[in-house]
């Protein structure tokens, strides 16, 4: 697993990397009321701006972590976004991407990097 | 943050673990570990418990009541002399424009007037009573007391188990009650469109009189952010954002707190700054008027958000002042101002939200029921 500096998630499985939001980032945004996915089969291309996500404190946005295609999005959570602070880490994955060049991953933290991060 | 001001239950908010969050120059909780959604929840099922002891008490004195109320008139539009003792009254304090400095509560005492004002306004709340009223009427603010609010259906219960004959009180009533020897100054009101009560605790008194509020089954603590949900479903203006010093009485659906004899005819109309401004409103002249406001779908619609008639094109008609997601309407809720001709209830406009347009439908206040004990 690997740790962006946007508190997101990314599990990579062959050529698919899946993003969520860490537990430290669902407990900050308090109960999330409203999440907005991109559409599958979207390009997107790294730092865009592609989920929307309100919790009854704020609105934020979910970075993409790479270049790639959207090819499956969790719509679990666009239906239930509580779901999003019951199970940040496990069930509430946001979206997966087909990505080309994983080299980008090797700039991101590992677990214990992104702990020294959180403090 | 070393210069914000506590108030005598910050020791007890932070042993309950809340989070403690910067408002009006006090470190105030804005939620505790349950979290703002289930104390929303908390609150309109069973019973909450608010520290609003930032807010601003104030005592009016002179030699009879009518005295501190023909002088208080001349700062608010409302009906002080009219007032029965032992009840309270929403009021306003009105500029030379006809906007809004602050909003409050005033209470007639007997032998004196008590205000309760907001936070962010009392300095100059003070100042303004100060300047208007001195020498005739001492103007005295209370620094020695928290308030707390307990609101919601099991509020009436819950208070009434520490405090025997509370619940004899219908809503707007104020009277003086004891509690273990201290004297607890107690109205039937709130601010989250439940029943429930507000208590002026003497310092040395409010954590444990807290305390034993919270070791009922029935009462959680509320933190800021449950309570701004809870008011915007009730319907209630926060100050400085619903309505500020721009904004006029009759612009801001607040016509029913200026009361006929207070009105053009009335025996006692005008007399308070901007009294003209206020009347020239009168009869739906207002350019524009503060409606709720229901998104469509689930996305919330925060302050700021600009209104258009049309979902394409065209000049703003007005802007939200207060929005979010309401937990007991489970969907997103607003209030905004919009020009007088889009003011209609049922009336379809458009919210631009992240450069897209997305409906909105103009809808009566308040979005939740009010549930007062009349």
């Amino acid at each position: 697993m690997k740790y962006t500096e946007e508190h997101e998630w990314l599990l990579v499985e062959g050529d698919i990397v899946t993003v969520g939001i860490t537990a430290h980032a669902a407990e900050q945004l308090g109960d999330v009321v409203f999440v907005e996915l991109p559409e599958v089969g979207t390009e997107v291309a790294k730092d865009d701006e592609i989920v929307v996500i309100e919790s009854v404190k704020a609105a934020s946005d979910i970075l993409a972590p790479l270049d790639g295609e959207v090819v499956e999005v969790n719509d679990a959570i666009v239906n239930e976004p509580s779901k999003v602070n019951d199970d940040p880490e496990g069930e509430a994955w946001f979206f997966k991407l087909k990505v080309s060049d994983m080299s980008p991953m090797d700039d991101y933290m590992d677990e214990a990097g992104y702990k020294d991060f959180i403090g | 943050m070393t210069d914000l001001k506590t108030t005598p239950l910050t020791a007890l908010h932070e042993s309950l673990g809340a989070k403690m969050v910067p408002f009006a120059g006090y470190l105030m909780p804005v939620q505790y570990p349950l979290g703002v959604l289930k104390e929303h929840n908390h609150t309109r099922e069973k019973a909450g418990l608010f520290d609003v002891s930032h807010m601003g008490q104030v005592i009016l004195r002179a030699e009879s009541y009518a005295a501190i109320a023909a002088a208080f008139e001349r700062l608010v539009p409302m009906d002080v002399l009219g007032l029965p003792e032992g009840r309270q009254r929403y009021g306003l304090f009105t500029n030379a424009a006809g906007g809004i400095e602050d909003d409050l509560m005033f209470a007639n005492r007997g032998d004196h007037l008590f205000v309760v004002v907001n936070a962010a306004c009392k300095d100059a709340d003070l100042a303004r009573m100060k300047a208007a009223l001195e020498p005739e009427i001492s103007v005295e603010p209370v620094l020695d007391r928290a308030l707390i609010a307990l609101q919601g259906p099991a509020a009436e219960a819950a208070l009434e188990a520490l405090v025997p004959g509370v619940a004899a009180m219908r809503f707007m009533d104020v009277g003086t009650f004891a509690w273990q020897g201290a004297e607890l100054w107690i109205s039937r009101s709130g601010y989250t469109g439940e029943d429930g009560y507000e208590i002026s605790v003497p310092e040395a008194e409010a954590e444990d009189f807290a305390q034993a509020l919270l070791a009922l089954e029935a009462v959680e603590a509320i933190g800021l952010g449950a309570r701004d949900s809870l008011r915007l479903e009730g319907g209630l203006c926060l100050y400085g954002h619903d309505i500020d010093t721009e904004t006029r009485p009759l612009e801001a659906a607040l016509g029913w707190a200026i009361q006929k004899v207070r009105r053009p005819g009335g025996e006692r109309a005008g007399g308070f700054p901007g009294a003209e401004a206020v009347f020239a409103d009168l009869g739906g002249a207002a350019p524009r008027k503060r409606v709720g406001l229901r998104p469509e779908g689930r996305a919330p619609m925060r302050e700021g958000v600009v209104l258009y008639a049309s979902a394409e094109g065209g000049a703003p008609i007005g802007t939200i002042t207060s929005g979010g997601f309401g937990p007991t309407v489970n969907g997103p809720v607003a209030m905004g101002y919009v020009a007088a001709e889009f003011a209609a209830d049922g009336t379809q406009i458009f919210g631009e939200l992240r450069g897209k347009r997305a409906p909105v439908t103009v809808t009566p206040l308040p979005f939740v029921a009010a549930n007062f004990k009349r």
